[in-house]
């Protein structure tokens, strides 16, 4: 067994155990809720319809949108809206099997029932029902595989899962990660889907042999979950970290935990969050500490769209948080990740780019990639209103992919993160801001006022990475991962042994 | 026993009427027939009885009592029914099948089981052996038993039996007549069939109704049937006394 694969396979535990615990929870739920609502349904002619149109219509909601509509909703993050997600997105095979097993039932059965003189009710339970049991565990089975897949997708919203490998592996471009999280979640499905196939084939064929044997193993599966997720409670809870979804998150996040437990703090990293999710994560104390960035904050947060200047909006950054969230600590670490326009360097050359103002006479024959948020974001009006950019395509991507997508000509330029190392290994060309378009983005190390409050010990640990990483480390570390396939643990002691 | 009067009835939406103003009466533990083709309102009329349809216009009556004023759940507990294609439940074994309705009502596990063997015997199926296999081991003549053995669960006066002898091969068929009439006169029961077999018909009835397009346009026993100068009976019997005729032919030549 490779190195890579062993370091991976010690997260298995873990990740798997959550994501059954997510999925068992979710399909369980959804059964509770799915079953008795579609045995009403079909008592109710005029319910039925609209109420399966509903529970369609939250298919037609991608489902990362769905979970990450939870957030808000759930004022939460982790798995209270993970499981409301599932749990919804569960409904759909459940409710439409329920409903259509009932309804195709053998109307001469139903004739026979209702000639002996049973009432409707004991027509809907001791023969509608029963005869249905096949095509309503042929709906949970689907269910079931639906949630262990969408399961992945809850890592963003803050619920560990086997997504996690899924969503860092991509970043960081380990992809024996990306394997291991999407073979542990295929195994996960089929034995799901197959041990609900032999609990209700037995209970059919009332053989109580394999329905014991498939209930004692699907109970099994409960028992392995809880038992890999089960944490003894003690005193000293970990302090938790949040990273977003790209390398220099995942590598600062190991770095702050080496340094917390090298200080006799434990501590736990909670990977792959949304940029808006971590933020809020930390202002509700579901994590104690993680790195944003002052542009982000100016501008996303509080919503300004002025530029007073570097040192003016880490300031205002800092007294705005400590006001408004209470945040104890914002540790400038030193290096400025900010947005950029990137472009080839024979582009930049032959049509004689510079600044992002040389761009805009040539923007109308050029393509565009950002990463998800960009768009989204003040500073793309920023860049519209100062420079009146209009390009010929705009292409929203992950943010791995649009330096290949450069370099292979695919689109012509790119919002760039400054620390990223594939800005040199590709001979790209950094575009400047000379109207201040863009704010600057120094790199906040955040520490909640409530995680100072439980254990004031880690602020003085924390605040000994002040000024500690340069843009060059910082770029070097980036460009360790992303280009020669180091791994996160590699570049946090390269970092580490920079200084 | 069962009395209908001027009773019609006719689907929403349909033009003609299923049943169109039809009135006689079933006696007490007396076999009579409905007879007709396919689509004469037969069915239906079996239907009216135990109210699984509901009369447009006239009365029913059960005992002198007028069926739209019982319960139709209560009335069907009363007429044990034998539907078309057997309609025995796939996911209950025979014993369950029978036990349905009686465990429904609430009889004891011990009770359910003794009418359940009780019920099986009657029917020539000992219980030991069939009280637990599924409708599907069963071939159709057994099947069939099981059904009238549920129908009697809870020891109903009278049975309604559609079409129960349709779907078996002719040697199962005429056995399993002989065993109804056996039981009919075991059980006092008053029996309303419906058949389109004009020999079955003939073979159990001691009264017969012909229907045709919806009314009843002959009512009388056997033999009446056979002397009834009505169009539609003539045209009923006309298949038989062929067969018949070619039959006795046979038997001449090769005599």
């Amino acid at each position: 067994m490779n190195a890579e694969l062993r370091t991976q396979l010690a997260y298995l535990p873990d990740y798997l155990g959550q994501h059954m615990l997510l999925s068992f929870a979710a399909l369980g739920l959804g059964i509770l809720i799915s079953l008795p609502l579609a045995l009403a349904l079909t008592q109710s002619e005029r319910w039925r319809r609209p109420v399966v149109a509903g529970v369609a219509a939250i298919q037609t909601i991608p489902a990362l949108a769905l979970l990450a509509l939870m957030v808000p909703l759930f004022r939460a993050i982790g798995f209270a809206p993970a499981l409301a997600a599932l749990t919804l997105y569960s409904m759909l095979p459940m409710v439409r099997n329920t409903i259509t097993g009932i309804a195709d039932i053998d109307p001469r059965l139903l004739e026979a029932g209702r000639g002996l003189g049973l009432t409707e009710r004991q027509l809907l339970f001791k023969v509608q029902l029963p005869l249905a049991v096949p095509v309503i565990v042929a709906g949970i089975r689907t269910a079931a595989v639906w949630v262990v897949g969408m399961a992945t997708l809850s890592t963003p919203v803050g619920a560990t899962s086997l997504g996690n490998y899924i969503f860092s592996g991509l970043q960081t471009q380990n992809y024996t990660a990306v394997l291991v999280g999407c073979v542990a979640a295929a195994v996960l499905a089929l034995t799901l889907d197959q041990l609900i196939r032999l609990l209700e084939a037995g209970l059919r064929r009332r053989e109580r042999g394999s329905a014991m044997v498939a209930a004692t193993l699907l109970a099994a599966l409960v028992g392995i979950a809880v038992a890999l997720t089960w944490q003894p409670a003690s005193a000293d809870r970990d302090v938790r970290i949040g990273a977003k979804t790209f390398t220099e998150q995942y590598i600062l996040a190991r770095l702050i935990a080496t340094r917390l437990e090298s200080a006799g703090f434990p501590a736990s990293v909670l990977d792959s969050l949304g940029s808006a999710v971590a933020f809020d994560a930390l202002t509700t104390g579901r994590i104690d500490t993680y790195v944003d960035y002052s542009g982000t904050i100016w501008a996303n947060y509080m919503g300004r769209t002025d530029n007073p200047g570097r040192a003016a909006i880490t300031a205002g950054v800092a007294d705005w948080l400590a006001t408004e969230h209470g945040v104890a600590g914002v540790i400038p670490l030193g290096f400025e990740n900010s947005y950029a326009l990137a472009v080839r360097r024979a582009d930049a050359e032959a049509l004689g780019l510079k600044t992002i103002a040389d761009l805009a006479s040539h923007a109308g024959d050029l393509r565009l990639a950002a990463d998800y948020e960009f768009f989204g974001r003040p500073e793309w009006a920023s860049l519209q209103l100062n420079y009146g950019l209009a390009f010929a395509e705009r292409l929203s991507m992950d943010s791995t992919l649009m330096y290949q997508a450069l370099q292979a000509g695919e689109v012509d330029v790119i919002t760039a993160f400054s620390t990223d190392g594939r800005i040199a290994a590709y001979d790209l060309v950094v575009l400047a801001d000379p109207r201040e378009a863009l704010p600057p983005y120094d790199a906040l190390l955040l520490v909640s006022g409530a995680a100072v409050q439980q254990q004031a010990g880690i602020l003085p640990v924390l605040a000994g990475l002040r000024r500690a990483i340069s843009n060059e480390q910082m770029r070097a570390a980036n460009r360790l991962v992303d280009l020669d396939g180091a791994s996160v643990a590699a570049a946090v002691t390269r970092l580490e042994g920079a200084e | 026993m069962i009395s209908l009067r001027d009773v019609s009835k006719t689907f929403p939406g349909a033009r003609q009427a299923a049943v169109q103003s039809l009135s006689f009466d079933v006696p007490r533990h007396s076999l009579t027939v409905l007879l007709g083709a396919s689509g004469s309102g037969k069915t239906t009329t079996l239907k009216l009885i135990n109210r699984l349809e509901t009369p447009s216009a006239g009365v029913i009556r059960l005992d002198g009592t007028d069926t739209r004023t019982l319960d139709p759940v209560a009335l069907r507990r009363r007429c044990g029914y034998v539907v078309q294609g057997i309609g025995l439940f796939p996911h209950l074994t025979v014993g369950d099948n029978i036990g349905l309705l009686p465990r429904t009502l609430g009889w004891s596990t011990a009770r359910c089981k003794a009418r359940v063997a009780e019920l099986l015997n009657l029917v020539q199926l000992p219980a030991a052996e069939f009280a637990h296999r599924y409708p599907d081991e069963l071939s159709g003549g057994q099947q069939q038993r099981v059904g009238v053995a549920r129908a009697l669960a809870t020891e109903p006066a009278v049975l309604l039996m559609d079409e129960p002898f349709g779907a078996l091969d002719p040697a199962t068929r005429s056995l399993l007549q002989t065993e109804l009439k056996r039981l009919q006169a075991g059980l006092e029961l008053t029996i309303v069939m419906v058949t389109h077999d004009v020999t079955e018909a003939l073979t159990l009835a001691d009264q017969i109704i012909v229907f045709a397009a919806g009314q009843s346009v002959f009512a009388g026993t056997p033999a009446e049937l056979l002397a009834s100068p009505v169009p539609a009976v003539q045209a009923l019997l006309a298949a038989p006394r062929q067969q018949l005729a070619a039959l006795q032919e046979l038997q001449s030549a090769s005599a």
